[in-house]
């Protein structure tokens, strides 16, 4: 356990490593559960994806991605974080028409 | 390089192309603005994402023969990507399927192997997701997830035949050394059909474009499967494996899939269900190089539409171009034969002798008799988008 602790780490330093330069100017929308999105979302992967798909996004599509990060890919979120963030994606970031 | 504002003012004032197109704006990409950025050794490129980076090639820089390497598309699912110091690099090869495992460094694939070339695009399976309608959710790409480059390295079915196929093989698993964030992240893995492994074209690829591979394209050894979309094309490549069953990772079961039977192309059936199956061959497809829509011509101007045609290694046999709304279609000139798994170029004389709004579209044809479809089939990641390119053009 110990040593996975210590696994785990290395490998969170070699994403910090690799986090492109620029990638800290973008701040998602002051709203309610933004810093819990920031959060979770920014472990495995810049921002800017969120923006980018959001004219393609309305709820539904927001919770099955959501689903797809915690159930796929193994972003680490309890059930309450996830639908917080949900709730922010929704609200900030669901612009399909 | 003009910044981005200077571009926009270009824009702006109407230009015609000499080498001052814009590649931002949403009439290129009909999608949202876009910010050019620089990744280290490579030229300021559309910026989709930062980590994974991912990287669009802008259009003007489509419109040279061979895509300059430093303005190649960059794409990356998993955002730690290791700087491989070339001579410590090992690429093992093995498997179940593999009768001798070996592991390979880059001076025995120099010296063991019968060095090839061959020119071939490289296309993201997703490649214009961001003009798909209705949209499909992923990187927004344009026209510039894609590039043609001139290969270099050693067939792959050498390496695997030195390594021993074993009877019973069906799929051979390709990793390279990019990594997930996480431990619970599928990692990067894919595969391809045995006969498809062992095909003349498929390349373990160490130069582009006579150059070592740039890092951010797959340095020092990236798979290079011609024909086939760049999915498979695997990067930083530091693992070969022949199996004996189909490959059961995220990355070949549940994505790169597109419903079963609704395209053309090779069938990957091990990999097959009743609902969907992989991706694989590219579709026969087009680009106009030249304009972008709202460009404006002088009235008795010389000019010329100009772009590439490509598709999954058929090869072109023709591009027609419609002045009239698709009703009649003229045959553009096309220029120096690259090789079939290469684009073509295209060019066609534009009738400018009346003022007024002229719209322009175009259609490649390959050897194999297939066209560019008029209407989009639409699936769930927005792949496979070749449908007929249209522009509007203003003569004035």
């Amino acid at each position: 356990m110990k040593g996975r602790m210590a696994a785990a780490c290395l490998v969170l330093a070699a994403a910090a490593l690799a986090a492109r330069a620029g990638e800290e100017t973008l701040r998602l929308k002051d709203a309610p559960g933004r810093d819990l999105t920031q959060g979770r979302c920014a472990v495995c992967h810049s921002l800017d994806y969120i923006p980018a798909n959001a004219p393609v996004m309305d709820r539904a599509g927001w919770g099955k991605t959501v689903q797809k990060m915690r159930d796929r890919f193994g972003a680490p979120m309890t059930d309450a974080e996830a639908q917080q963030i949900l709730d922010y994606l929704a609200a900030n970031y669901a612009d399909k028409s | 390089m003009a910044t981005r504002r200077e571009l926009l003012r270009v824009a702006a004032g109407g230009w015609l192309l000499t080498g001052a197109l814009p590649a931002a704006g949403a009439a290129a990409t009909g999608g949202a603005p876009e910010d050019l950025e620089a990744l280290p050794g490579k030229k300021p490129l559309i910026r989709r994402a930062w980590r994974p980076p991912n990287f669009e090639t802008p259009l003007e820089s489509l419109v040279p023969e061979f895509t300059r390497n430093e303005e190649f598309f960059v794409r990356y699912h998993l955002a730690v990507i290791p700087e491989i110091d070339a001579d410590t690099w090992r690429l093992q090869v093995g498997g179940a399927g593999a009768q001798r495992p070996l592991t390979l460094t880059l001076r025995d694939l120099r010296r063991d192997y019968k060095r090839v070339k061959v020119a071939a695009v490289n296309q993201c399976s997703g490649n214009r997701r961001g003009l798909f309608k209705p949209r499909a959710a992923g990187v927004q790409w344009g026209n510039g997830a894609m590039g043609n480059a001139e290969w270099g390295g050693v067939r792959l079915r050498d390496v695997l035949n030195r390594a021993g196929i074993a009877a019973g093989a069906v799929e051979v698993v390709f990793n390279g050394a990019d990594m997930p964030v996480l431990a619970a992240t599928p990692d990067f893995l894919k595969s391809l059909p045995i006969e498809r492994a062992l095909d003349e074209n498929v390349l373990i690829a160490t130069e582009m474009n006579g150059h070592p591979l740039p890092h951010w394209n797959g340095a020092p050894a990236r798979l290079v499967v011609p024909g086939w979309t760049g999915t498979y094309w695997v990067k930083h490549l530091t693992e070969i494996r022949i199996e004996t069953t189909p490959f059961e990772g995220f990355w070949m079961k549940s994505a790169y899939r597109i419903p079963t039977g609704k395209f053309p192309g090779y069938r990957f059936r091990t990999q097959e269900t009743a609902e969907t199956t992989p991706i694989t061959e590219i579709l026969v497809n087009s680009l106009i190089t030249s304009h972008v829509s709202g460009a404006q011509l002088k009235r008795g101007a010389h000019v010329e539409l100009a772009g590439k045609a490509w598709d999954g290694g058929a090869g072109i046999a023709a591009v027609e171009i419609s002045a009239d709304g698709r009703r009649s279609w003229q045959t553009a000139v096309l220029g120096r034969d690259l090789g079939r798994f290469a684009w073509r170029e295209f060019r066609y004389r534009i009738d400018t002798s009346t003022s007024g709004a002229l719209d322009l579209s175009v259609r490649a044809r390959s050897r194999d008799g297939a066209t560019q479809p008029e209407t989009l089939t639409v699936n769930p990641s927005g792949y496979h988008d070749n449908i007929v390119q249209a522009v509007r053009l203003e003569v004035t």
